[in-house]
């Protein structure tokens, strides 16, 4: 239905700022030419050693149940069946998917993907957190949620300027929010969903009353340094401390490679806008925790994550073109991952074990001074809302419980 | 002639001979490329601009002609030789002066002996090339392993430090028991380890890349203070704190170090090989190696306007090689077999043998950085010849073939 509007004018009153729902439907060819591309790829030779990166059977099997078995449109539907809107902010279209509970009192959260996620990510958590006595909660437990694509991923449009970094996304969030009539409302996220949130905890929006983070920054410029470089573990530290601090010099000295070939040429990996396969290796070099993972599933052993799943995530980001849009976030960033912000208001922690480094609760206490929660979960890693839908929806619940 | 003496049981000729299936494949391939959205920013700085990645495709595709190169390299003396289980292609051209000096260059990444064609005439020919017989060279260019028509290893190990053992043993295998070395970036680092290994016969270096970075470079400048660590963040961080004394040589460094590529290729070669897999992509990533010749090449592609040797039609002969020999991951991965290298050897806290051959060294001014004589120094203490050469940069035998083989005449000299 098209709907005429008086004059000009009142299109831009109008416009901006009206919230549109969205359908997702891709069009066939687009599946048919992924198809053809995943079928038409050439491939280097093996790995000479297992650490050199995503190894060539994985890949290999992987692409083969992409081409063949794999079905985007069971995703689709389920996909689509939700309520999908879109509205612009600050000059970009923002996409988000908005679930309402049923229950009155249930307490807003907007929930910010990271990188290489996305709102596919977190599809698992929406009925639990929405319709928590279904899933063992209390209507007391209830949230709604809103959880958008990432400027740059996604349904998202594609910022076509610069300045698009986690501090102007935490506005975009807040003025989101906002428009969506929350007065009262909490933020939680991991990766950049993280830094996100944490920016906008920072920025004390009137209204959101804290934040749960399943990646803290909580590295005191002291630790932040010593693990950047190498340094030996400083003396005074706990057991848990100087783990923490070995996992970190390790993934700074192993583990950054394509964060910072994202954060400084972010344009040149035309491999990940060009092949399918290209784009599903870089993303599934992450964190050797969740590669690991990953690898299971497609060698016939899944743990938190199915083919289907992975497979959902990197089909999302080919078919809206979001490989070099979204990378073009850590160009924009400049702010450390792990450095403790300064957030004043109350935050819940919960770590997940596999996740990028343990965070110590000495170093939560210290980098959140408000720390209302603090919690180990046995099992889990970097997505932990895609890998453990279940635990992490305990987690948020228990974690915003003090502030309804 | 030379090849009926060389052909014996353990060196064969070789010719190269492209199917054609190849190359239509190769433009059906770039016709069906899928592009990002323009970069955000007018400049360079978030990588390989879609104007120039665009420019590369259109005449990669229509005008470029892959079999020009294919019969120039075949005009030359190539062969292949089974060196530790891997075959070694390399190009050996003799000088027809009878003094001539045996001289081994090794290319580096993202180069190939393609880099090199342009300097075979002058070294072996000087008296046609405005030198004197004196000053004749005979020249072996082989290709790393992983490179172009070499073998790619199969099984780890083939670090810088290998290919020096294995050229050593090449030279000695084409006959030559007195010779020269030369390289600038991965060839720099194979030099040096030759210079190092110091094998009966090598009597000299030069070299247009200070690489043997972090190693012995790191060593030798910031001594205690060049602790263990994450080589890029420690390099970084030395460099920072010492950056009033050079400040410009230092800048440069860092720029490099701030690359992402290196530290990728260092870390996961394999995963930016699957993207490498597509021609149009391969190629940005090969172009973006340093902002100069980056600049330079997407010149050529946007005004047509060609610095030195990098013309549309080299830098697409370097990147079809790549292609067509499928070896974009297995050169990456000499960059992860350095980097197990220097961390070992950081770890170990030993200091690498030091160099007693004599050693050249040119800076081209707009090479990643302009190594200070000082620095020269400090690495090679047997520098017999500096010099900063009036242009050229990352890329010297290939952009200024002439100046290149006039440094390489002048730093040879008092060896001969």
């Amino acid at each position: 239905m098209s709907v005429t509007l008086p004059n000009r004018e009142s299109a831009e009153l109008a416009g901006p700022e009206t919230i549109r729902p969205f359908r997702v439907d891709v069009p066939q060819a687009a599946l048919d030419d992924l198809r053809r591309r995943i079928a038409a790829t050439r491939w280097p030779d093996r790995e000479v050693d297992p650490s050199q990166g995503v190894r060539l059977e994985t890949i290999q099997a992987l692409a083969r149940y992409w081409a063949t078995d794999y079905d985007w449109r069971s995703f689709e539907a389920r996909f689509a069946a939700l309520p999908h809107f879109i509205t612009e902010i600050d000059g970009v279209d923002i996409h988000f998917i908005h679930v309402r509970s049923e229950h009155e009192g249930a307490l807003p959260l907007i929930v910010t993907h990271g990188w290489p996620g996305s709102t596919v990510e977190q599809l698992k958590i929406i009925e639990p957190l929405t319709n928590p006595t279904a899933h063992g909660a209390s209507a007391a437990d209830a949230f709604h949620l809103v959880i958008p694509s990432l400027p740059g991923h996604g349904f998202s449009g594609k910022p076509t300027e610069t300045g698009w970094d986690p501090i102007r996304i935490a506005r975009a969030w807040v003025e989101l929010m906002k428009r969506l009539g929350y007065e009262r409302y909490v933020a939680q996220g991991g990766d950049w969903g993280n830094a996100v949130t944490e920016q906008m905890a920072l920025l004390k929006p009137v209204g959101l009353l804290g934040i749960h983070t399943n990646m803290p920054a909580t590295l005191s410029p002291e630790i932040s340094k010593g693990v950047q470089s190498g340094a030996p573990a400083p003396e005074g530290l706990s057991p848990e401390e100087k783990k923490a601090y070995e996992i970190l010099v390790h993934f700074f000295a192993t583990g950054t490679g394509y964060a910072g070939e994202m954060g400084h040429r972010p344009q040149t990996l035309y491999a990940i806008e060009d092949s399918p396969v290209g784009l599903a290796a870089w993303m599934l070099d992450h964190d050797v925790a969740s590669y690991e993972l990953i690898e299971r599933a497609f060698v016939g052993n899944p743990g938190g994550l199915s083919r289907d799943d992975v497979l959902d995530n990197v089909t999302h980001y080919w078919l809206t073109k979001s490989g070099i849009s979204s990378a073009r976030l850590y160009w924009e960033s400049h702010l450390a991952f792990f450095d403790a912000k300064g957030v004043e208001i109350p935050v819940g922690v919960t770590v997940f074990p596999d996740e990028l480094y343990p965070a110590p609760r000495s170093w939560a206490e210290k980098a959140y001074p408000k720390l209302i929660h603090f919690n180990t979960v046995d099992r889990g890693g970097h997505f932990a809302a895609w890998e453990q839908p279940e635990l992490l929806s305990k987690e948020v619940r228990a974690a915003f419980r003090s502030l309804r | 002639m030379t090849m009926t003496i060389e052909a014996g049981v353990d060196i064969r000729p070789f010719q190269i001979d492209i199917p054609q299936g190849k190359l239509d494949d190769l433009r059906a391939r770039l016709n069906a490329a899928r592009l990002p959205t323009k970069e955000l920013v007018p400049d360079a700085s978030q990588g390989v601009q879609l104007a120039t990645l665009q420019a590369v495709a259109r005449y990669w595709a229509t005008e470029y002609d892959w079999r020009k190169v294919e019969s120039r390299l075949n005009g030359l003396p190539q062969f292949k030789t089974t060196i530790d289980g891997l075959d070694i292609h390399f190009i050996h051209v003799r000088s027809r002066h009878k003094d001539a000096l045996p001289l081994i260059i090794t290319h580096g990444w993202p180069g190939s002996v393609i880099e090199m064609l342009d300097v075979i005439g002058p070294l072996t020919d000087p008296t046609a090339h405005g030198g004197t017989e004196a000053d004749a060279f005979d020249v072996v260019i082989p290709s790393m392993p992983g490179y172009g028509f070499s073998d790619q290893p199969t099984e780890l190990g083939w670090s810088g430090n290998k290919i020096a053992q294995a050229w050593a043993e090449l030279m000695t295998r084409v006959g030559y028991t007195r010779y020269v070395a030369q390289g600038g970036d991965q060839g720099a680092t194979v030099t040096d380890a030759m210079a190092r290994q110091a094998p009966a016969g090598l009597i000299g270096i030069h070299l247009n890349l200070l690489s043997a970075f972090p190693t012995s470079v790191g060593a030798a400048l910031f001594g205690d203070t060049f602790a263990m660590g994450l080589v890029k963040r420690a390099i970084v961080g030395v460099i920072a704190s010492r950056a009033e004394k050079e400040p410009e040589a230092l800048a440069g460094i860092e720029r490099t170090f701030r690359a992402g590529y290196i530290a990728e290729m260092n870390t996961k070669p394999q995963t930016i090989g699957y993207g490498s897999m597509d021609p149009l992509a391969m190629a940005a990533w090969i172009l973006d190696h340093d902002p100069d010749s980056y600049a330079k090449i997407s010149q050529a592609f946007l005004d047509g306007q060609t610095t030195g040797g990098l013309s549309r039609d080299h830098v697409l002969d370097n990147i079809t090689l790549y292609w067509l020999t499928n070896t974009s991951t297995s050169a990456a991965r000499l960059y992860w077999e350095n980097f197990q290298n220097i961390v070992a050897a950081l770890a170990s806290g030993q200091k690498p043998p030091d160099i007693k051959v004599p050693t050249g060294f040119t800076v081209f001014p707009e090479e990643l950085f302009r190594a200070p004589r000082s620095w020269a120094e400090k690495v090679y203490p047997n520098l017999t010849y500096f010099n900063e050469a009036p242009k050229g940069g990352h890329f010297a035998a290939w952009e200024e073939p002439q100046v290149f083989t006039e440094e390489l005449r002048n730093s040879f000299r008092s060896v001969r």
